[in-house]
């Protein structure tokens, strides 16, 4: 809080009524919540759901035990590196021709910018039904030219559904900042490299990428966060994190193991993980993102 | 641009209309299979050209969802409507009083309060399911409007939007209103509302498709088809298998539930890409 008002209002009780329903539902349906969580990470309850024994950090041990766990570790890493690299990678493309075109590139951004209204879950029912074995058009390409495609069967192809859907919904996201990003690169620059002899691929390595990597950066964290939390509908929607544990994320294990197993202190334990790695991720967008992106 | 080169200048635009063309693709398909009936559909490959049974698929599927289960997708818009309603309302609202008391009072404790709202970044709905949803429970908010909105209305990122935008409000204002004799809330309505419609107008946007889109949430707090959302009520529509899957109806439905939130998106394209930067800064 760097900047402050020096005209102010005197009152000893406003303040608190007007930050009070904001509050009101922090504690009730942020903080409660959490501290729950964290106390039940370190309890387990007797199997008929009976009396709570405190445990330590036994559920931890077990949830780093567990290979199913760390399978799902694996599996959402694969995850995000390949939605925020395909996603960084092909919106990047797109912005920098749409940079270079003078007619028609309002059209071309708003026949770009529209997947963002999609729900995560719709964008899986879409992808889905192209995909669909028995009567998905895309799949129907795809056998007829010998592919062997059932995601239904095939672990790695069910992955590939989800990061397709998840992509094409976050394209329209990172299209935006690059373009913005783009656009605020100075063209004097680029102009001079121009005169010296510089062709548009050389511009691009060696002035026009560089320029852009705080915005890259940006956007390498929210994508990371994006394919860690915010694709729960898709996962749900289109695979329901199988076949077997293939397109199990973290965030839909916590969500099975506490509502379909009901094995609470385990996911509660999940819980407590994955805070610490949102925790952790917007430290560093707040740290080292914030400052240097420029719009 | 730079120099004129032609070639580069046709790959540009071959490029980004293929890139249109595939982002366009899956909901081109969409909308042809929502024109067709069930049998059209199922036959591999599916034709490409949009059919002839438009209305009677979309009537069919406002009044009574698809196949037999009852809950018509009219009324799953409407609950779906109310709760990106609220939710952008209540986010907006309640964030727009923490900052004004956040920027514009000093009392004890304003940064306890100003951190307890900026850690709510860092508790999002999927950290916490289970618990939250034990809570909702507990005080009778399942299948509820209150139970689907309350929840989701605490906002870290649009108080420091408002606390951001009021401290580049001149002081001059509100020492002229001082002096006037207005009141703290006079001033509010009076200078500071009227200042922040275009952040507000931005935040909407956002907001509105957030709430919207919301997935997680509702699938654990509504029970009842009478209380699902849109977006809930397809993924309950294909969880039946394919055989049982009307997917013409399937696909009309997703036509419904991305048209709101991508009008809004179209119709408001300066406030939403002003909301999207906002909201990231």
């Amino acid at each position: 809080m760097a900047a402050e008002k020096r005209a102010l209002f005197r009152s000893q009780w406003l303040p608190y009524a007007l930050l009070l329903p904001q509050v009101i539902v922090t504690i009730v349906f942020f903080f409660l919540p959490a501290g729950q969580a964290l106390i039940q990470s370190t309890q387990i309850q007797d199997a008929f759901g009976g009396s709570l024994q405190f445990v330590g950090l036994d559920n931890f041990r077990d949830l780093f035990n567990d290979a199913l766990y760390l399978e799902s570790f694996k599996v959402t890493a694969l995850f995000s590196i390949l939605v925020a690299g395909l996603g960084l990678t092909i919106s990047l493309i797109l912005a920098v021709f749409a940079d270079r075109v003078v007619r028609g590139a309002g059209v071309y951004k708003t026949l770009l910018i529209w997947p963002y209204a999609v729900a995560p879950a719709i964008a899986a029912v879409l992808w889905l039904f192209l995909f669909n074995p028995t009567l998905g058009i895309v799949a129907h390409w795809l056998t007829s030219a010998g592919v062997d495609w059932n995601y239904l069967l095939y672990g790695n192809q069910a992955l590939m559904l989800v990061v397709i859907a998840a992509v094409w919904k976050q394209v329209s996201y990172n299209f935006l900042f690059f373009l913005a990003g783009l656009q605020s690169i100075p063209k004097s620059l680029l102009e001079a490299a121009a005169i010296d002899g510089a062709g548009p691929v050389k511009r691009f390595a060696t002035i026009v990428f560089p320029l852009l990597s705080p915005t890259t950066f940006f956007l390498l964290v929210v994508n990371i966060v994006y394919a860690f939390f915010d694709t729960f509908g898709i996962i749900d929607a289109a695979t329901s994190g199988g076949p077997g544990q293939a397109t199990e994320i973290l965030v839909y294990k916590v969500y099975k193991d506490g509502f379909k197993g009901l094995d609470l202190g385990g996911s509660a334990a999940q819980s407590v993980v994955l805070m610490t790695i949102v925790i952790t991720l917007t430290v560093i967008q707040f740290r080292y993102v914030e400052r240097k992106v420029q719009y | 641009m730079i120099e004129n080169r032609p070639l580069l200048t046709w790959i540009s635009y071959i490029v980004l209309t293929i890139g249109v063309a595939i982002v366009a693709f899956p909901v081109y398909v969409t909308l042809v299979a929502s024109t067709r009936t069930a049998q059209e559909v199922l036959q591999a490959p599916m034709p490409l050209t949009p059919g002839t049974h438009m209305l009677e698929n979309y009537a069919a599927v406002l009044a009574h969802g698809a196949g037999e289960s009852g809950a018509g997708v009219g009324r799953m818009m409407v609950n779906s409507l109310i709760s990106a309603l609220v939710i952008a309302i209540g986010k907006i609202a309640i964030s727009l009083l923490s900052a004004f008391a956040i920027v514009y009072f000093r009392f004890p404790f304003r940064r306890f309060f100003f951190w307890m709202i900026f850690v709510t970044l860092m508790l999002p709905v999927e950290v916490r399911i289970l618990p939250t949803y034990k809570v909702v429970a507990d005080l009778g908010m399942l299948d509820t409007y209150a139970g689907l909105t309350i929840p989701l209305i605490a906002s870290a990122t649009a108080t420091f939007l408002f606390r951001q935008f009021f401290l580049t409000i001149p002081d001059e204002l509100a020492e002229a209103a001082r002096i006037d004799g207005a009141g703290p809330m006079r001033f509010f309505w009076d200078v500071v509302l009227p200042l922040s419609r275009p952040n507000i107008a931005a935040l909407f946007v956002i907001l509105f498709i957030y709430g919207w889109n919301q997935y997680l949430w509702p699938l654990l707090v509504t029970t009842q088809e009478d209380m699902y959302t849109t977006v809930i009520g397809i993924k309950r529509m294909i969880s039946g298998g394919d055989a049982a899957t009307d997917w013409n109806l399937v696909m009309a439905t997703a036509m419904l539930a991305m048209l709101p939130p991508a009008l809004v998106v179209l119709l408001m394209q300066r406030w939403f890409v002003k909301g999207l930067v906002d909201a990231e800064k």
